[in-house]
């Protein structure tokens, strides 16, 4: 291991208070007795006993745990779709234009994508509410889901497809019981990232809900407005604590697949 | 008591098991398959051999349904399979990369075309058994894809593809990714394994020594057109044009004008150059041109000129490709011709009788060239 040179160890500890200082002092806060936010007054968990008695931000967790399934879910189908068309169907009429057009809700700002959406809601006469902001997530979504699976569908041996046609199955069959499996890692990376980005939104899903329905980002986002409460720094604690059990749950399990592959190889060369 | 030659093509009254009737196959300006016919017969090991780009991995994905000709007809017993889809069709295919399920164990890999049959379990397992068994991979059941070696992923897609028993198992360039020594073994496994379960096999391959090992015909293409379609011995030793003689096995190729001599022609190639003899029964008219092609290991190389040869010719050895057990003498005559000789190495180096730049004959009989038209 080569020692760390100090100038190293300060460029890493910025780098690391740059990006980790603002959720640590939130979650030291997340603690605090007092219920002003910047006075430290002694520790305590009261605040988040208080959020579970909290109603509207339960029911606005609700929603957005509702939201961000649906619209993962759907936007991991049609994601799927697009990229398997893309990379697969070679040159049509109209490639370049669906291909630009596929990607471009990764470059377009989120409020206009937001008041397009209104818009249409408005237009075809659609009440707004959980189901457009699934249908808005869907839409904003799916692209970053299409840029996933194809990124692994270009590596993909189009022979093995070929040859589960050659053993006897439809090409329904050969998705189902070949490329399916195989590009998996890919489509569940897609719905994990389709997942998180319906869980933070809050431009879109401002413009597109309806007063029946609140995500925990507006719901957040419109009780700052009137003052930070240390109920909303348990919260986004909570919403820390989730975040960061997954990523860290999800690449333990990448990497001791990663192993066993290494381990299994090893041991066919030696065999 | 002589045993019966396998050779349906010569039986006229032998069924072919494929047909190919006027096939064309282009995609779009190009036309990858120029106007093909020909039959291949029941329990033939049946090579296609070329360079890359000549047709022949077309024509073999034509008849495993990956493509359909633009026209013509391709009959499997007699039935056009233009409007079969390949899962539907009693062929199965070896691919190239093998294309072994990465996600499936050796023995699922196998099993799998059987379960898409509705095969009851205890005949999948029964076959599947079987088929490790004939490829020898019993304690490699359980294993994954990835934690097999080339050789023995080779074996599996083997497997694999055998496992339905299909009338026509394709082969493409199934070989390529083993080395040398593995693929030589390989090869005699895989005509062994043809012969026990007596499926008609056709095989890729740009390997001539490979198609020339494992088939019972080899048909040579070029640029979407099969050139010559015979036995490995008779593609070797009849070649019907320069190309085949040139692309199969080592030769030298002489051009000249050839003048009606007995029964055979004199061949004039080179002012100052003596008049060479071929027997041949093509017909050639008078001071037409022609080649003469002749492989090494028929000339005789010779440090006086022989007394009795049909053909003799002087000249100094430019290079001499050591091979082990085999020499090739590249023998430049006075017109710059290069022709080569090839002598077995019975002795050792230092006993050896010819060096760089050695002025020396060659030698060979009237019979030992091929006589080919322009």
């Amino acid at each position: 291991m080569r020692r760390l040179t100090w100038f190293n160890t300060t460029a890493l500890t910025l780098g690391f208070a740059f990006l980790y200082l603002p959720m640590i002092i939130l979650i030291i806060y997340s603690f605090n007795e007092s219920k002003l936010v910047t006075v430290w007054a002694g520790f305590s968990t009261k605040w988040y006993g208080e959020l579970l008695g909290n109603e509207a931000f339960l029911s606005a967790a609700w929603v957005t745990l509702k939201v961000a399934v649906f619209s993962s879910t759907l936007a991991t189908i049609l994601g799927t779709l697009g990229a398997l068309v893309l990379v697969r169907a070679g040159r049509f009429p109209g490639r370049t234009l669906f291909s630009g057009m596929i990607y471009a809700p990764l470059v377009m700002p989120e409020v206009i994508t937001g008041l397009s959406l209104l818009l249409l809601f408005i237009g075809i006469g659609l009440d707004r509410g959980v189901f457009t902001i699934v249908l808005a997530h869907t839409t904003f979504s799916m692209c970053f889901v299409s840029v996933v699976v194809s990124s692994r569908l270009v590596s993909f041996d189009r022979s093995l497809e070929e040859a589960a046609l050659d053993l006897g199955c439809s090409p329904m069959e050969a998705f189902r019981l070949v490329t399916l499996p195989i590009i998996a890692p890919a489509v569940i990376s897609g719905w994990l990232l389709a997942f998180t980005l319906s869980l933070d939104d809050l431009v879109i899903a401002s413009f597109t809900a309806g007063p029946s329905a609140t995500t925990l980002p507006m719901k957040i986002w419109s009780s700052v407005r009137l003052g930070v409460s240390p109920e909303i720094n348990a919260l986004s604690t909570l919403m820390i604590g989730i975040v960061a059990i997954g990523v860290i749950s999800a690449s333990l399990i990448t990497k001791r697949a990663a192993l066993r592959q290494e381990a299994e190889e090893r041991a066919a060369v030696q065999a | 008591m002589g045993q019966t030659v396998f050779e349906p093509w010569n039986d006229p009254d032998a069924k072919p098991l494929i047909q190919f009737k006027n096939v064309t196959k282009r995609f779009g300006d190009f036309v990858a398959i120029d106007n093909q016919s020909f039959d291949i017969y029941e329990q033939e090991f049946f090579a296609l051999l070329g360079p890359s780009g000549c047709g022949k991995t077309t024509m073999m994905r034509m008849l495993a349904g990956f493509e359909t000709p633009t026209e013509g007809t391709i009959l499997l017993g007699g039935q056009d399979i233009a409007p079969i889809p390949p899962n539907k069709r009693a062929v199965n295919m070896m691919f190239q990369s093998y294309a072994l399920f990465p996600h499936l164990s050796i023995w699922e890999n196998i099993a799998f075309g059987l379960k898409r049959d509705n095969m009851p379990k205890d005949k999948i397992d029964a076959r599947v058994a079987e088929m490790l068994k004939l490829t020898r991979l019993e304690q490699f059941a359980k294993r994954k894809p990835h934690q097999c070696s080339g050789g023995q992923r080779q074996r599996v897609a083997l497997a694999r593809s055998l496992a339905k028993a299909p009338k026509l198992l394709l082969l493409d360039e199934p070989l390529g990714a083993l080395d040398a020594k593995l693929r030589q073994d390989t090869q005699f496994e895989l005509m062994d394994i043809q012969e026990k379960t007596g499926t008609t096999f056709v095989i890729v391959t740009h390997d001539q020594e490979e198609a020339m090992t494992v088939a019972s015909r080899v048909a040579v293409m070029d640029h979407g057109k099969i050139i010559q379609a015979d036995t490995p011995a008779r593609i070797y030793e009849m070649p019907n044009s320069a190309y085949v003689a040139d692309f199969i096995g080592d030769v030298t190729i002489i051009s000249g004008t050839a003048t009606p001599a007995g029964d055979g022609y004199d061949i004039a190639f080179a002012e100052g150059q003596p008049i060479l003899h071929a027997k041949s029964d093509i017909q050639l008219a008078k001071a037409q041109s022609c080649h003469l092609a002749i492989r090494p290991e028929k000339v005789a190389i010779t440090a006086e000129k022989p007394a009795d040869a049909a053909n003799a010719l002087q000249g100094k050895i430019l290079d001499i490709a050591y091979l082990g057990n085999l020499s090739t003498y590249h023998v430049e005559l006075a017109n710059g011709q290069v022709v080569k000789s090839q002598t077995a190495n019975t002795r050792r180096l230092s006993r050896r009788s010819f060096t760089w730049e050695d002025e020396v004959w060659l030698s060979w009989t009237d019979t030992a060239g091929v006589l080919l038209k322009e």
